[in-house]
């Protein structure tokens, strides 16, 4: 082969740009054609009717009298045609932030900033070391202080009035930042040969968990549960949750930290066996390492899961943001107007769910990249 | 069969490794039966024998990837039991290459070979990193060290591997196959790396049915069949004078095939 000079044969050429794209996947055929063409109608079709009512046609203020009480006459008179904004420039705060009190509502809002610094700096690889431990407990214990007060100046609110938007980061930050580490251990205690017992315990826990939904362990938690607790002893109601939902997601994640056990090849195993790595040294530098990367995507997609189902603390009258939202609408002035503030509701865990959705593209991206 | 196989020699009176009477069943099947074995100081051993012969499940046992149910397995003067500790201390000096390298994707090359000596010999990086760039250097890949596995040829990640399993130091290297997963262009330099090796007075014990491998660096030949040792003896008796028509059919098959 080496003495011979191969001719290079070039690769059949290919139409690029839009219009070409365009030529290959939207109109390829009559039929595709035909298809674009229907759905691109309809498309446009929406998008204008939304654009109409929800800008156009909007009324985005209305006047508010002398008692602080808006005047939604503007939005009544629009209905239909128009969306009502109003609603939420009037009700923001109390769906961001329920019941706390009105004047203290800054420290909500700063401890929403904080989960939103936490999550970006965890995101970011160059923060990977081992202060990042220490930069989640600072901010945890930040984000308590400042919404119980009580020290430092600050006036005490009891937990019952917190609400919103913060209940929501609370219980699925608290809820998942717990559950994964317990879902590793699950994972790894099912998989454990040597210790039947622990076996035993791992499935039992997994079976018996994955196997009610969520709903009735939320019940259970604020309705059965104290009724065995002895006298005088009180687990506050969102604790209660919290333990509930970790419990849950725990089980559902174990689940799948297991599946990316599975995938690994025996092999990795069996070198670090013969290089003489301890169960722990092994399961940390090798094992875990390699199966969690492979179930990113399942892991996300349970994550983005839980994050919206503690919505469903509503039904045992924890305030999150969810809950607020349909407070604020059951008002008599905005009834009628669930729309717009659902619509809102949506963009907010769209923006949640969507960014982790993209954080773990990234996240699979470079370490793809960084072994190749 | 027992009077065709060779007693034992022990080059030294502390033997490196012993197998007595090893039986191992995996559910009902017997594949392992009744394997002793004598591997002394600075030995090298080639074991062969037809797939399914119990080749690779008896060097597994020496360090316990796999469990023996009967008999005694010695390894350097610690038997191998249930106690934990024991086991640590065999595998800490018994390094092992797999027929599939095995070596640890999301680490670097480096990595791959410092990861033991810092945590399992507690030496500190910077000498790990020097021991580990010492012996790369032996194996000829002193370039690749930042790299990543996948980023190697077949034949230079079974370097690595030779490589990852010295720098722990061992006193016994086993090799289970080790050019069976290779492209034939780079067995060559694989076997060159453990020929190397062998001159450097290494015990070994390679199951392998690399031949030309066995007639130059072994002191000894095993060939297995069906779970037991059916001859021993130096490559030369065995390969011009086998005395089993098992041996006769296995050799004849090999070399057809070559």
């Amino acid at each position: 082969m080496s003495g011979t000079a191969l001719s290079a044969i070039r690769p059949p050429a290919i139409v690029l740009g839009p219009w070409g794209w365009a030529r290959a996947n939207l109109f390829s055929s009559w039929w595709s054609t035909a298809v674009t063409l229907a759905l691109g109608y309809l498309i446009l079709r929406w998008s204008l009717d939304f654009v109409v009512w929800g800008v156009v046609n909007a009324v985005w203020t209305v006047p508010v009298n002398a008692q602080g009480k808006a005047d939604a006459t503007a939005c009544y008179s629009a209905k239909g045609v128009g969306a009502c904004w109003a609603v939420i420039a009037d009700k923001y705060r109390f769906i961001l932030f329920g019941r706390y009190p009105y004047d203290l509502q800054w420290r909500p809002a700063v401890c929403i900033a904080l989960f939103i610094g936490l999550f970006v700096v965890s995101g970011l690889r160059a923060f990977w070391r081992k202060e990042l431990a220490l930069i989640w407990l600072v901010a945890l214990t930040a984000i308590g202080i400042l919404m119980w007060g009580g020290v430092l100046g600050l006036a005490y609110v009891p937990q019952d009035m917190w609400g919103g938007l913060p209940i929501t980061l609370i219980l699925s930050t608290f809820g998942l930042a717990f559950a994964f580490p317990l879902a590793v251990l699950v994972a790894l205690g099912r998989r454990s040969t040597g210790l039947p017992a622990v076996k035993l315990l791992c499935v039992l826990y997994v079976e018996l968990i994955r196997g009610v939904p969520l709903v009735s362990l939320l019940f259970m938690s604020s309705v059965m549960f104290p009724l065995f607790m002895p006298e005088g002893v009180n687990i506050d109601k969102l604790l209660r949750a919290q333990i509930a939902i970790i419990l849950f997601a725990g089980a559902y994640l174990a689940e799948v930290v297991r599946a990316g056990l599975q995938a690994l090849p025996k092999g990795q195993q069996e070198a670090a066996d013969a290089l003489g790595l301890t169960y722990w040294q092994k399961t940390g530098f090798i094992i875990l390492p390699q199966a969690l990367r492979v179930v990113i995507p399942p892991l996300v997609n349970t994550f983005i899961g839980f994050f919206k189902d503690t919505s469903l603390v509503l039904i045992i009258g924890i305030f999150d943001l969810l809950t607020a939202g349909k407070i604020a609408i059951s008002e008599p002035t905005w009834q009628g107007f669930s729309t717009e503030v659902y619509i809102v509701l949506a963009a907010i865990y769209f923006a949640f769910c969507y960014a982790m959705s993209k954080y773990s593209h990234g996240l699979e991206r470079t370490l793809d990249r960084a072994r190749r | 069969m027992s009077q065709n196989i060779a007693p034992a020699t022990a080059i030294s009176p502390v033997p490196a490794i012993e197998l007595d009477k090893v039986n191992k069943w995996y559910g009902q099947l017997h594949v392992l039966r009744d394997v002793s074995l004598t591997v002394g100081q600075q030995e090298r051993v080639v074991v062969c024998g037809p797939s399914g012969s119990g080749k690779s499940t008896m060097i597994r046992c020496i360090n316990r990837l796999e469990s023996h149910q009967q008999g005694r397995i010695v390894v350097d003067g610690t038997e191998l039991t249930d106690d934990t500790r024991a086991l640590d201390t065999i595998r800490r000096e018994v390094g092992m290459v797999f027929q599939s390298f095995n070596l640890f994707p999301h680490l670097t090359i480096l990595e791959n070979c410092t990861l033991a000596p810092i945590w399992v010999r507690k030496m500190p990086k910077a000498e790990a990193e020097e021991l580990a760039m010492n012996y790369l250097t032996r194996v000829k890949i002193p370039e690749q060290a930042r790299k990543y596995p996948g980023q190697l040829s077949g034949g230079q990640q079974q370097r690595v591997a030779i490589a990852r399993a010295l720098c722990m130091k061992p006193k016994i290297m086993l090799f289970d196959e080790p050019t069976s997963a290779l492209d034939p262009e780079m067995i060559k330099e694989v076997l060159d790396t453990m020929i190397e090796l062998a001159e450097s007075g290494m015990t070994m014990v390679c199951v392998t049915h690399e031949m030309g491998f066995a007639r130059q660096v072994a002191d000894r030949v095993v060939f297995m069949d069906q779970g037991e040792i059916v001859e021993i003896g130096t490559p030369r008796e065995m390969f011009e004078n086998p005395q089993t028509d098992r041996l006769k059919l296995f050799l004849s098959q090999i070399l057809r095939g070559h």
